[in-house]
Formats: C-alpha cells, sequence, structure tokens
C-alpha cells in the first residue's frame, strides 16, 4: 500500500483502542454475569441499546450529557435488578440453556419497547458540546470525543477492578464464583450478591451504551451486532475472566483497525478469525481457566 | 415458528397503524376482499433501511386509499400486501413466491436494496407477475436480469451517481475516495460515479469497501484522511449512510475535502442531525421542498401529511407512492388485471404524480426522471423537516441514462 506512513499507523492504532474500549466495556460486563451467575446474558446488547436510549433522552430532558450519563446505568441497572430477581432467578440450576433462551426472549421485547416508545428511525445523539471537534495528539487529529472514551473506559475499568480486587464485596464475589456452597456456609446471602452483580452488569451495559451513543447512531437494533462482537471478545479473552475481556476487547478492537487499513473488505472478519485462531492455541482463550464452562 | 408470528403481529402493526386514519376502507376491504386488486409489497421493515421501508409503505397506502376513493377499477378496490424482507435476497424471494402462489397477488410493487429487488424480480420474470421496482439498481434494467414484466419506477445508479459526479466534480476537483457499502448497490454506485467521472478527468485514488450494516467507520477514516482527496463518496446507504456521515463529521474530514453521496437520504439526515451531515451533498429523486415549484409535489405532499399527522414524504416513501399509483393508473387505462394488457399500457403512460412528468422507456422500462441535487443545511430551518436547500435539478433525459444497445437490449 502506498502512502503508508508511521503517523497512519499510529492514527489506526489508536482508533483501534477506541474501537476496543466499547468492546472491553461491553464483555466486562457479560463477563461478571457469567463468571458469577453462570448465565450467559443474551440480553446484553438490548441493555446497551436500552442505555444508548435512555442516554439520549436524558440528554435531550436534562441539557447534561454528565447528568445522563450517572442516570442512564442507575435505569439499565435498575432494570438489571428486576430481571434477575423476577426472570432469571426462577431458572438457577436448570442449566445454561435456560437463561439463555430466556434473556434471548428478553432482548426481543426490549428492542420492540424501544421501537414503541421511540419509534423505528431511533434518535439523533449529539457530542456534548465541550468534546466536540478534534485534537492534535502529536501523530494527526483525533476526535475528542473518542479521547473521552478510552479515558472513560479506563476509569470505569480501574473502578470495577477496585471493587471486585480491593473490597469486601469483592472478596465475597471473588469466593462466590468459586464455590458457592462455602460461602453459603459462612453465612452470606449468595441470592443477594447474585441479585447485585447481573445489575451492575447489566448498568455497564448501559453506561458503554451511552459512551458510544455520539459516535454512532442510536436505533433499536443496535445491540445486536455488537452482541456478537462481545461474545468473540469474551472467547477470545477467556470466558469468566475479567482481565481476559479487558484485554481481548482491546486487541480485538486493535485487529479490526489494523485488517481495515490494509484489507478494508475483510474487517469484519477479522475478528472471528482472530478468535478462530486464539481457540486453535488456547481452546479456553487467553485468560481462561480450563474448563471454565463446567 | 416464532419468527413467522413476529412477522404477523408486527405486519398488523404496520397496515394497522397506516390506515387507521381511513377506517372506513377496510370495511370496504371486508365486503369485497374475493374482488380486490392485490399489491404484493415486499420491503425490508427490520434491519438498517427499516426507516426507508417504513415510509414507503405509508406512502404505498397513500396511493391505495386515492385508488378506492375514487371508485377503484369498475369498483374494484386496491389492497396492499406487506411482507417483511429483512433485507434478504433470499427471504424477499420467499416471501414474493408465498404473494404470489398463496396471496394470488397481481402485482408486485415495493423492495429496497439493490440485491433484494433482483431476487424479488428473478421470482416475478419467471411467474409472469408485473414487477415495479422502487430501489435503485442498474442490473435490473440489463438484458440479462430484464424481463417484459420488469418495470423500474426509481432512478438508477447510472442516472443518480452520474448527476452527482457532474455537479460536484467540477466544483470541488478530480482525486475521489470512494467509501463503499460491499454490495450491489455500492458497486454499481462507484462504477455510475466513474464513468461519469472519467469524461471530466477525474481519477480515483481508492475504493474503500466495508461490510454492508458497519456501525463504526472510524477504522477506515485516517487511510481517507491520509490520501488526501479532494471528494469522498460516500456509497451506503440508511444508518450505513448515517453512520458513516456522523463519523466523517467527527474525524473533522470535511475540513480538506468535500463529502458526497450518489443518494443522500431524507431519513438518514432526519436520524442523524443537522451537524452530522453539515455541507454534504447528494442526490434524490424526490424532496418534500419540491412543492414550492412543481404543483404535483405540493398535492402528495398534502395527502400524505394529511394522512400522517403532517409529516412529510422522504424520497424513497415517495417512490412507494409513485410506484403503485403507475401500476394502478394503467389497470385502468387497460381495462384489464392482466399482466400484459397492464405492461403495454405502462409502456405508453405519460404521469407527473409528484415531481413533474416522467415516463417508462420502452427498451428497458426505465423511468424517465429528474435527480434533484441537495445539500444538507444546519442553519435557518423553519422546523424539523426543512433539512435541505435544492441547489439543482437536473432534467429529464434520456442522454444521462445508459442506451438501450449498451444494456443489451435489441429495440
Amino acid at each position: 500500500m502506498t502512502g503508508l506512513t508511521f503517523e497512519l499507523l499510529c492514527m489506526q492504532l489508536l482508533t483501534g483502542i477506541a474501537l476496543g474500549s466499547i468492546y472491553a466495556l461491553l464483555a466486562l460486563g457479560l463477563c461478571l454475569i457469567f463468571g458469577m451467575l453462570n448465565v450467559v446474558n443474551f440480553a446484553h446488547g438490548a441493555f446497551f441499546m436500552v442505555g444508548a436510549f435512555m442516554g439520549v433522552y436524558f440528554l435531550g430532558v436534562t441539557g447534561n450529557f454528565w447528568f445522563s450519563l450517572v442516570l442512564t446505568p442507575l435505569v439499565t441497572g435498575g432494570l438489571g435488578l428486576l430481571t434477575e430477581r423476577f426472570l432469571v432467578r426462577p431458572l438457577y440450576g436448570r442449566g445454561l440453556d435456560y437463561p439463555l433462551l430466556l434473556t434471548f426472549g428478553l432482548s426481543y421485547v426490549l428492542i420492540e419497547a424501544m421501537r414503541v416508545i421511540f419509534g423505528i428511525e431511533g434518535l439523533p445523539s449529539v457530542t456534548p458540546d465541550g468534546l466536540k471537534g478534534t485534537v492534535d495528539v502529536g501523530f494527526g487529529f483525533f476526535p475528542k470525543y473518542r479521547l473521552f472514551l478510552i479515558a472513560a473506559t479506563a476509569l470505569i475499568i480501574f473502578g470495577v477492578w477496585f471493587l471486585i480486587q480491593k473490597t469486601r464485596y469483592g472478596l465475597i464475589i471473588k469466593a462466590g464464583a468459586a464455590d458457592q456452597e462455602i460461602v453459603k456456609v459462612l453465612g452470606v446471602d449468595i441470592a443477594k450478591v447474585w441479585l447485585l452483580v447481573f445489575g451492575l452488569g447489566c448498568a455497564i451495559a448501559g453506561l458503554s451504551g451511552i459512551l458510544a451513543s455520539p459516535t454512532r447512531s442510536v436505533n433499536p437494533e443496535m445491540g445486536i451486532p455488537i452482541l456478537a462482537e462481545s461474545f468473540v471478545v469474551t472467547v477470545v479473552g477467556g470466558l469468566g475472566s475479567p482481565l481476559g475481556a479487558v484485554v481481548a476487547g482491546l486487541l480485538v478492537g486493535v485487529v479490526y483497525s489494523m485488517t481495515s487499513l490494509f484489507f478494508p473488505d475483510l474487517s469484519e472478519l477479522s475478528i472471528f478469525v482472530l478468535m478462530a485462531v486464539v481457540l486453535l492455541i488456547r481452546p479456553q482463550g487467553l485468560f481462561g481457566k480450563a474448563g471454565a464452562m463446567g | 415458528m416464532k419468527q413467522k408470528v413476529m412477522n404477523q403481529t408486527r405486519r398488523k402493526m404496520i397496515i394497522g397503524g397506516a390506515t387507521a386514519a381511513s377506517t372506513p376502507l377496510w370495511i370496504n376491504l371486508a365486503t369485497a376482499q374475493s374482488d380486490t386488486i392485490k399489491i404484493g409489497f415486499p420491503t425490508p421493515l427490520t434491519g438498517p433501511f427499516s426507516a426507508e421501508a417504513q415510509d414507503q409503505v405509508k406512502a404505498a397506502e397513500l396511493a391505495i386509499k386515492e385508488f378506492n376513493d375514487a371508485g377503484g377499477f369498475n369498483g374494484r378496490k386496491a389492497e396492499l400486501l406487506v411482507r417483511d424482507t429483512k433485507l434478504n435476497p433470499g427471504e424477499a424471494a420467499t416471501r414474493t413466491l408465498e404473494l404470489i402462489e398463496k396471496d394470488k397477488v397481481n402485482f408486485v410493487v415495493g423492495s429496497l436494496s439493490a440485491a433484494t429487488q433482483l431476487s424479488i424480480n428473478a421470482v416475478c420474470k419467471e411467474r409472469k407477475v408485473l414487477f415495479n421496482s422502487i430501489s435503485q439498481s442498474d442490473a435490473i434494467n440489463e438484458a440479462k436480469d430484464w424481463s417484459p414484466y420488469t418495470f423500474h419506477e426509481a432512478l438508477n445508479p447510472t442516472m443518480t451517481a452520474g448527476a452527482v459526479a457532474r455537479y460536484s466534480i467540477p466544483r470541488f476537483g478530480k482525486k475521489i475516495v470512494f467509501l463503499t457499502a460491499d454490495y450491489a448497490y455500492g458497486h454499481e454506485m462507484v462504477r455510475a460515479f466513474e464513468r461519469a467521472g472519467k469524461e471530466m478527468g477525474a481519477t480515483t485514488l481508492a475504493d474503500i469497501r466495508h461490510p454492508l450494516g458497519t456501525s463504526d467507520y472510524s477504522a477506515f477514516l485516517p487511510r481517507i484522511k491520509a490520501l488526501n482527496p479532494d471528494i469522498l463518496v460516500l456509497c451506503n446507504f440508511g444508518r450505513d449512510l448515517l453512520n458513516a456521515a456522523k463519523q466523517c463529521t467527527d474525524f473533522g474530514l470535511k475540513s480538506s475535502m468535500k463529502i458526497v453521496a450518489p443518494v443522500l437520504l431524507y431519513t438518514s439526515r432526519l436520524a442523524g442531525g443537522p451537524e452530522a451531515f453539515e455541507g454534504i451533498i447528494g442526490g434524490t429523486s424526490y424532496y418534500w421542498g419540491l412543492e414550492d415549484r412543481i404543483p404535483t409535489a405540493k398535492a402528495f405532499n398534502d395527502a400524505f401529511r394529511k394522512m400522517y399527522n403532517g409529516s412529510v414524504p422522504s424520497d424513497y416513501g415517495a417512490l412507494g407512492y409513485a410506484g403503485v399509483k403507475s401500476v394502478l393508473a394503467s389497470v385502468k387505462i387497460a381495462k384489464s388485471t392482466e399482466a400484459l394488457k397492464v405492461v403495454s399500457a405502462m409502456e405508453n403512460l405519460k404521469y407527473d404524480w409528484y415531481k413533474g412528468p416522467e415516463y417508462y422507456r420502452k427498451c428497458d422500462h426505465q423511468a424517465v426522471q429528474t435527480v434533484i441535487i441537495v445539500e444538507s443545511k444546519s442553519k435557518n430551518m423553519k422546523d424539523k423537516y426543512d433539512v435541505f436547500n435544492i441547489l439543482t435539478i437536473e432534467p429529464t433525459t434520456e442522454k444521462n441514462m445508459r442506451s438501450c444497445a449498451e444494456l443489451g437490449h435489441k429495440a
């Protein structure tokens, strides 16, 4: 390819990281729920979509992006709590497929609901005022908003890491994922922990929705393709490994971006090729433990 | 099974919603069911073109209503049977076959996306059912895909992309980069733009192809910026166009190049907002703002506004109206619903439904019509529907179309 410069490669890398940020966030939420509850949440993309709609809606009502950034995860998180309590909970102990089918159905209910409320065209999303335009990053001009996206993602990931690694709640979550029987015996109400983890996962999905909304169109079907990509990320990273989700998310973003530069028409395929290669070499994913599907 | 139930509910919702304003019509329909003229209307109600497809249905329902209100054909009323193609050529073929075999439709009008209309055309061709296509394609008029039963109400890429090339290359420059959806529509748009560009000495720096339904284009943009073209041509449609335009704006591409779209969609612009589309120039078959200069556009808009709470029809919506209207008008002229008689009536039809005089070229049944060049505006908008400035209207002429011989037709 002619005109390939160091600057272009750097730009492409940065673009890939911004792209991967959203993948990482979504996969992190998926992975928390799977690692803890053993539930493959097929409604995760729908929560992402609801988050985007709520974000744009609250932004319209309040006129303040930061305010809607706080409000949106509360709504999707609350929705997640209700989902776990009334829909997912009765299905525990019935294997993987029951909650999988349930959340799959739920995602269609949420999509239809947004269609009824906001219409099929979706909503125009806007970039918040202070984050419009581009900024010189040394090797070219990059949209300010996407830099903010990278920073916000880093902050959220740090927050989740802190919660799991450094707090008492995190200890319970980790212990619960390792051996729920023992945790129960120790007197912890494991049902409440599951409830909160599911809510947290959905809150993160909603948060990624609002964070992604200024970069793309907000419409009822927006959660479908990105869900497939997030599952690829989760599988590449290793099922149930939060670190794997983050690393694989960024990796998928960068692979997609680099493929786009050299073979644009293969960009979509590239992440599935990556998944196939990783699975051939490490069937449990980059950071997964063998037999995680147990 | 689940899929089927969902389709039916959606269908009911759409048809029900669309005709809510004309409840008495349903009573008429119920009594004259066996006798109605049935028009099958396959279109992608779900997926990235759903906004355009829903508008097609709304406008087609208006054409049906006008026909029925005027007494129909010898008392026979018309009826629209809408089916969701899901933007999938296979699904489109199945639905069309079902419409013909099971629902016994008299005609097929509709479709959106080059690939689905070709598959619908193949089915109609084989079953000898008249199909009036309302989506852009060049291939459909070429001898190998065409049949005497094929009509093409929409513009085709040669006409739209050609007009946009003729407008923009002299004004903005000759170095061109394409960002192209990797399917029939995208490829045909590039070919037509290059064809018109060649005469003006334009050169293509790159044709970057992306998968249909991509939501993030950022990965393609640094390279486009580095190539530094005079004109970036967005050869994609629906939400793809929306996302691409938005992200090109975010990455600051407009500061160094002009962005044009062979088809600049009203619906995408509405959903994307003024900022994302600011200054983008493109071609269209219809914009409601034509009503200031064309009386039939005014009449069409007013009827649409009355039926749908003051909203105005979109470009592809208007095609739904014209597509159905042409067929029904020809039924009246032919005094028959027999396909070949209607075909010959349509071949001789001179009509002006909504955008000025039109007719179907004899050899390939392509509707000869004007192409409107519009620019998206972000200032001085009267209301939310006021999104484009009309820059120029490329007049109706067969000169800008590929000749019948070029398409492989003998006549």
